[in-house]
């Protein structure tokens, strides 16, 4: 469980700087205590190209799956 | 030894742009290919590049290869190599036609040709009026460039080894590279790379600032590994700089906001740019601006309880035109400032963007470093191509959109070279019997320290060295204390520990190799900027205020042992044209 984490932890690392900053902030608080279906739905999101990913966290576009909106959520007020 | 090996034609050090595009000019060929990169190829820095790629198609106004030149020159304050800067922008046309043919989406016009924007810097008929030069895919043009070139080189099946971090060069007892050693993330295993030729594409180090808009993964790990292997650094004091980042985040706030009206306050809520810029004020050049706010903060007119920023104030622009005339703005200074500018000041700083210098290399992207008397003998099977390599075509430097060209145009120029190397190299060389020693020997130092500081605590330090000592605005004396107290931090990369000692996804043992990469460019960059006693370009000495072209038209070659400095002279000499002799350098 704790490797899985340290996963989604490096695979946070991105190519643009904006989600490196939103998404340290969103593990620092969130990475421990995540259900499995958040997990899901953030591994989902860590597959999207950067700018599309970015685009969901800022709002300017609408993503694919209505229940991703509660990851993002908490991404956009980390 | 132990360790597994494999063995491949070429291995690449780098999925972003310069990576990418060699490995398609070689997988495309034929050529048995490795691609090695620490996160998934199309989520490499390229992405965040937007400006465009710099070629004279002449879409729009009459241009020619011989005027983006002169703008290059002209750009790099005379410090760039003419031959290289000749060769990339006779190339521009052709790499960018390519790269339309592989499908990239560039913004066109009603005719069906490539829309060309206008960027600073750009010019007819060698400065006299600006040219739209500039191809680009909306603000997307790094991400679709990216996104091109790898979905080409699957097609051409070259071989992806993501998450894996390249920790050393082998180069056997002749100098010749053969090969790399490598750390796969997911099962922490260490395997050699037997290669005929290995091309360096890791990109630059920006992350040594503690301002940097560049993203955590831009640690210089190519350069770490070149440095450690006998290889020098050139020009490293050339870092560019932007302005306005916000004030510990790095995020840059455009241009724009003090085109519509926003100004830089001090502490003393003083509208400080009016002292040094009395005409343009807080509309005068990037470099003309960072210095001034460096230099407010030295003097000890800093914001905040550190003292360590300036504000950017628009809230009396009114909530219409920030949000009319300045989209997006708000929502980066709430999310990335947490503050709301239509009420309160961004806190600003000037944010460290490029790294100008890098792995000595010449237009067919060899690596070459002084033996006897050539000052750029060939290091045989090395090759370096991208940010992190300095051919120099940005000398002190760079001009904007030049970056993306910078990758293609080398890119496909190494790939071609280590085709050439291949058909005269046919065979493998045995690796040395101490092939991976030094990475084992670094690997087993930190899994063996039991207690020591903390990884992100020299980091830290490092950063507030670099930023502070090294930043735009630069002094003899500023710059010696830096020297000593970077040699400090230096000593300290080797004395960490982590917490962490599993193999699987060990991001701490990650981090802890990122720095060690770090330190070296840092120090690096220090020691260059001390001896460099002149202002040229990036480079800004308050107690040398002028460009010296008499004692100082040359390269810098920093060596990792005995941190020492050589020189090497700029080339001024183009393939095929006149010499552009350096002028006085007005826009």
């Amino acid at each position: 469980m704790v490797r899985e984490q340290e996963k989604l932890r490096w695979r946070s690392r991105r190519g643009l700087l904006e989600l490196d900053l939103l998404l340290e902030r969103f593990l620092a608080n969130h990475l421990e205590t995540m259900s499995q279906e958040d997990i899901k739905i953030y591994d989902a999101l860590l597959k999207l190209a950067d700018k599309d990913f970015l685009d969901l966290v800022m709002g300017e576009m609408l993503p694919p799956d209505k229940d991703w909106e509660t990851v993002l959520g908490k991404i956009r007020k980390a | 030894m132990g360790l597994s090996r494999q063995k491949y034609d070429v291995v690449i050090v780098g999925g972003g742009g310069s990576g990418l595009r060699a490995a398609l000019q070689l997988s495309e060929a034929g050529h048995h290919v490795a691609v090695f990169s620490k996160v998934f190829p199309t989520r490499s820095h390229t992405v965040a590049a937007q400006g465009g790629i710099s070629a004279s198609l002449g879409n729009m106004q009459e241009d020619h290869w011989l005027w983006h030149m002169y703008d290059t020159i002209k750009g790099s304050d005379y410090l760039g190599d003419q031959d290289a800067i000749e060769f990339m922008c006779r190339k521009a046309s052709e790499v960018v036609y390519e790269l339309e043919h592989y499908g990239m989406p560039f913004d066109r016009n009603a005719d069906g040709t490539i829309y060309q924007r206008p960027f600073g810097g750009h010019s007819q008929n060698f400065g006299e009026r600006p040219v739209q030069r500039a191809c680009a895919a909306a603000d997307r043009t790094g991400h679709a460039m990216l996104h091109t070139l790898y979905q080409r080189n699957v097609s051409a099946h070259c071989h992806f080894f993501v998450e894996w971090m390249v920790l050393d060069l082998i180069r056997d007892y002749e100098g010749v590279v053969v090969g790399v050693v490598a750390l796969e993330m997911e099962t922490g295993d260490t395997v050699v790379f037997q290669a005929k030729a290995t091309v360096l594409a890791t990109g630059g180090a920006g992350r040594i600032f503690q301002s940097s808009t560049n993203a955590f993964i831009n640690t210089g790990d190519g350069l770490g590994m070149a440095a450690r292997a006998g290889i020098p650094l050139e020009d490293m004091e050339f870092w560019q700089f932007h302005p306005t980042g916000v004030a510990g985040a790095g995020i840059l706030i455009t241009e724009g906001v003090r085109g519509e009206g926003g100004i830089l306050l001090n502490a003393n809520g003083e509208r400080f740019m009016e002292r040094y810029a009395p005409h343009m004020k807080d509309l005068a050049s990037r470099d003309v601006v960072s210095r001034a706010m460096d230099q407010e903060i030295k003097e000890g007119r800093g914001v905040g309880p550190e003292k360590d920023h300036v504000l950017l104030k628009l809230d009396h622009l009114g909530v219409e035109v920030i949000q009319k005339r300045l989209p997006g703005i708000r929502e980066i200074a709430i999310k990335f400032a947490h503050v709301d500018p239509v009420r309160e000041p961004i806190p600003v700083v000037p944010t460290c963007h490029y790294q100008m210098g890098g792995i000595p290399t010449n237009y067919y992207g060899q690596v070459v470093a002084p033996k006897g008397d050539n000052p750029a003998e060939v290091v045989p099977g090395l090759y370096a191509i991208g940010e992190c390599a300095c051919v120099s075509v940005h000398g002190a430097n760079r001009l904007g959109t030049n970056s993306l060209l910078d990758l293609l145009v080398f890119g496909k120029s190494a790939g071609d070279h280590v085709a050439g190397w291949l058909a005269t190299n046919p065979q493998h060389r045995d690796l040395p019997g101490d092939a991976a020693d030094q990475s084992v020997a670094r690997l087993s130092r930190i899994d063996k320290a039991q207690s020591g500081e903390s990884v992100a605590a020299v980091s830290a330090s490092m950063r507030k060295v670099v930023q502070h000592h090294a930043g735009v605005f630069r002094t003899g004396p500023l710059l010696e204390e830096g020297v000593v107290k970077i040699s400090e931090v230096v000593d300290r990369v080797h004395c960490t520990a982590i917490q962490d000692k599993s193999r699987v996804f060990n991001t701490a043992r990650i981090e802890a190799l990122e720095l060690e990469n770090m330190a070296i460019v840092a120090q690096a960059t220090l020691v260059s900027a001390l001896a460099r006693q002149e202002s040229r370009g990036a480079h800004a000495r308050d107690d040398f205020r002028e460009r010296d072209d008499k004692n100082w038209l040359k390269h810098s070659l920093w060596y990792l042992e005995e941190n020492r400095l050589e020189y090497k002279p700029v080339n001024l000499q183009p393939l095929t044209v006149e010499s552009f002799e350096p002028k006085v350098r007005v826009y």
